[in-house]
């Protein structure tokens, strides 16, 4: 590979002010909580000290029931119907985030999971983390990545805590800090 | 509160030496902000303490939602147009391409940018600087990118506004940018700068990314051809969105 590539654009933090642009109608919604099978997969942003984050906002992108990738459009105005893998919410001002969704499919050889993205102001730049199932265990006995974090994979598990609910706090610092994830490798 | 500027900016400096130490060693430059950057108190608990753990993409990160056209309204690049009046400032255009790595467009994804009115002022409830709210300007935009990677946004320039990182902190102008590759970990935030600022060698955040040639990337350059006569000025800013080695270099070995 000879010709000369192009230098990635720097991040910068998303800053305290983004309230008034990023947030999308029904974005927590990936779907209506009423419609079968819905699952809820929510919890609490927290910093080093384990305050809540009360600025953060959160993209979740995932796969759809089948274990495809949506090709959908209309990932901004949903329509409450279809499926387009994409959500988008803010913290509450307790640090508390929702996300309405249906559980992923499982594709090639990882276990089923939410990819979510945090970003706040503090943060230069964003962080991947994926949410796991707990009811998964036999897959996740053969997943790279929960194989890579070691003691601390149990950080990328969700609890179960409620019908159809699912509990996955991102701790970004400190006790139980939760594992992040670098795809420029 | 009592950091001066002074303090911090030695701090800045301290930061950026050390940087450059680790490339005269022979280390890469730094292409993103650290993210343990005491100069911007913000981080201090809010970065990770242990290292990212370094992962392969499956097929849901290699690829983008599909948003589309239906998704945004092409009015929505206009910032000056949303409101019953022209708000106040001084007009511009910022235009430019979004790329991979390869300098390939990368067509048909979300741009979103927000940004402080001309004297300033967010319009968000959390921002008590001061200065005048805008009757006639939100400061946010939307738009899909054409077929050529090409985006552009009509508005006002931004000024530079105070922050409380320490005593008398002032952020440099610039806008908000959020982008979306064609995969998922292309995903990217960050700001636009405008050239010659003097808030520059000031400011933690700009100066979060320690490479200097790095930082420069965020500032667009005034573009003459893109000024409209008796009407407005025109800025150029290309985005370069590099995927995880996995999207472009499928069977060649890393050579970092």
């Amino acid at each position: 590979m000879t010709e000369e590539r192009l230098t990635q654009t720097p991040s910068q933090t998303i800053g305290p002010f983004f309230g008034f642009a990023l947030p999308i109608e029904r974005g927590s919604e990936i779907v209506p909580g009423h419609r079968e099978g819905a699952i809820r997969l929510h919890g609490t942003v927290t910093d080093g000290a384990g305050a809540p984050i009360v600025d953060a906002i959160l993209e979740a992108w995932q796969l759809d029931e089948t274990g495809t990738v949506s090709q959908q459009r209309g990932a901004l105005a949903r329509d409450g119907y279809g499926f387009t893998g994409f959500g988008r919410t803010s913290t509450d001002l307790a640090g508390h985030y929702t996300f309405t969704t249906l559980k992923p499919g499982a594709a090639g050889r990882s276990a089923p999971y939410v990819l979510i993205t945090v970003f706040a102001r503090g943060l230069t730049h964003h962080l991947f983390t994926r949410a796991y199932f707990p009811e998964d265990a036999e897959a996740h006995a053969n997943d790279k990545i929960l194989a890579a974090a070691g003691q601390r994979a149990s950080t990328l598990v969700s609890v179960a805590d409620g019908r159809s609910s699912y509990r996955f706090d991102i701790r970004l610092q400190g006790e139980g800090e939760t594992v992040f994830l670098d795809f420029d490798a | 509160m009592s950091i001066t500027q002074d303090e911090i900016t030695a701090e800045i400096e301290a930061v950026e030496a050390d940087a450059a130490s680790l490339v005269a060693a022979g280390g890469s430059p730094e292409l993103h902000p650290r993210r343990d950057y005491a100069p911007y108190r913000s981080t201090r608990l809010r970065h990770p303490t242990h290292e990212l753990v370094r992962a392969d993409p499956e097929e849901i990160e290699r690829v983008s939602p599909a948003f589309g056209h239906s998704d945004v309204n092409p009015l929505e690049s206009d910032l000056t147009i949303q409101h019953s009046g022209e708000p106040i400032g001084e007009r511009m255009t910022v235009t430019g391409r979004v790329l991979d790595g390869d300098g390939r467009p990368v067509r048909g994804q979300l741009i979103e940018v927000w940004q402080a009115n001309s004297a300033g002022r967010y319009v968000h409830k959390g921002d008590q600087h001061p200065a005048p709210l805008d009757p006639n300007f939100s400061g946010v935009g939307r738009a899909i990118t054409g077929d050529n990677g090409e985006y552009r946004f009509t508005t006002i320039k931004p000024g530079p506004y105070p922050w409380r990182n320490h005593l008398n902190a002032w952020r440099p102008a610039h806008i908000h940018f959020s982008l979306f590759g064609t995969a998922f970990t292309q995903r990217l935030i960050t700001q636009m700068y405008f050239p010659a600022d003097p808030l520059f060698a000031l400011d933690p955040i700009y100066q979060s990314i320690a490479d200097p040639a790095a930082r420069a990337r965020l500032i667009g350059t005034y573009d003459h051809s893109e000024s409209v006569s008796e009407f407005s000025l025109g800025y150029r800013w290309d985005i370069v969105l590099t995927g995880p080695r996995a999207t472009w270099m499928e069977g060649e070995e890393a050579h970092d």
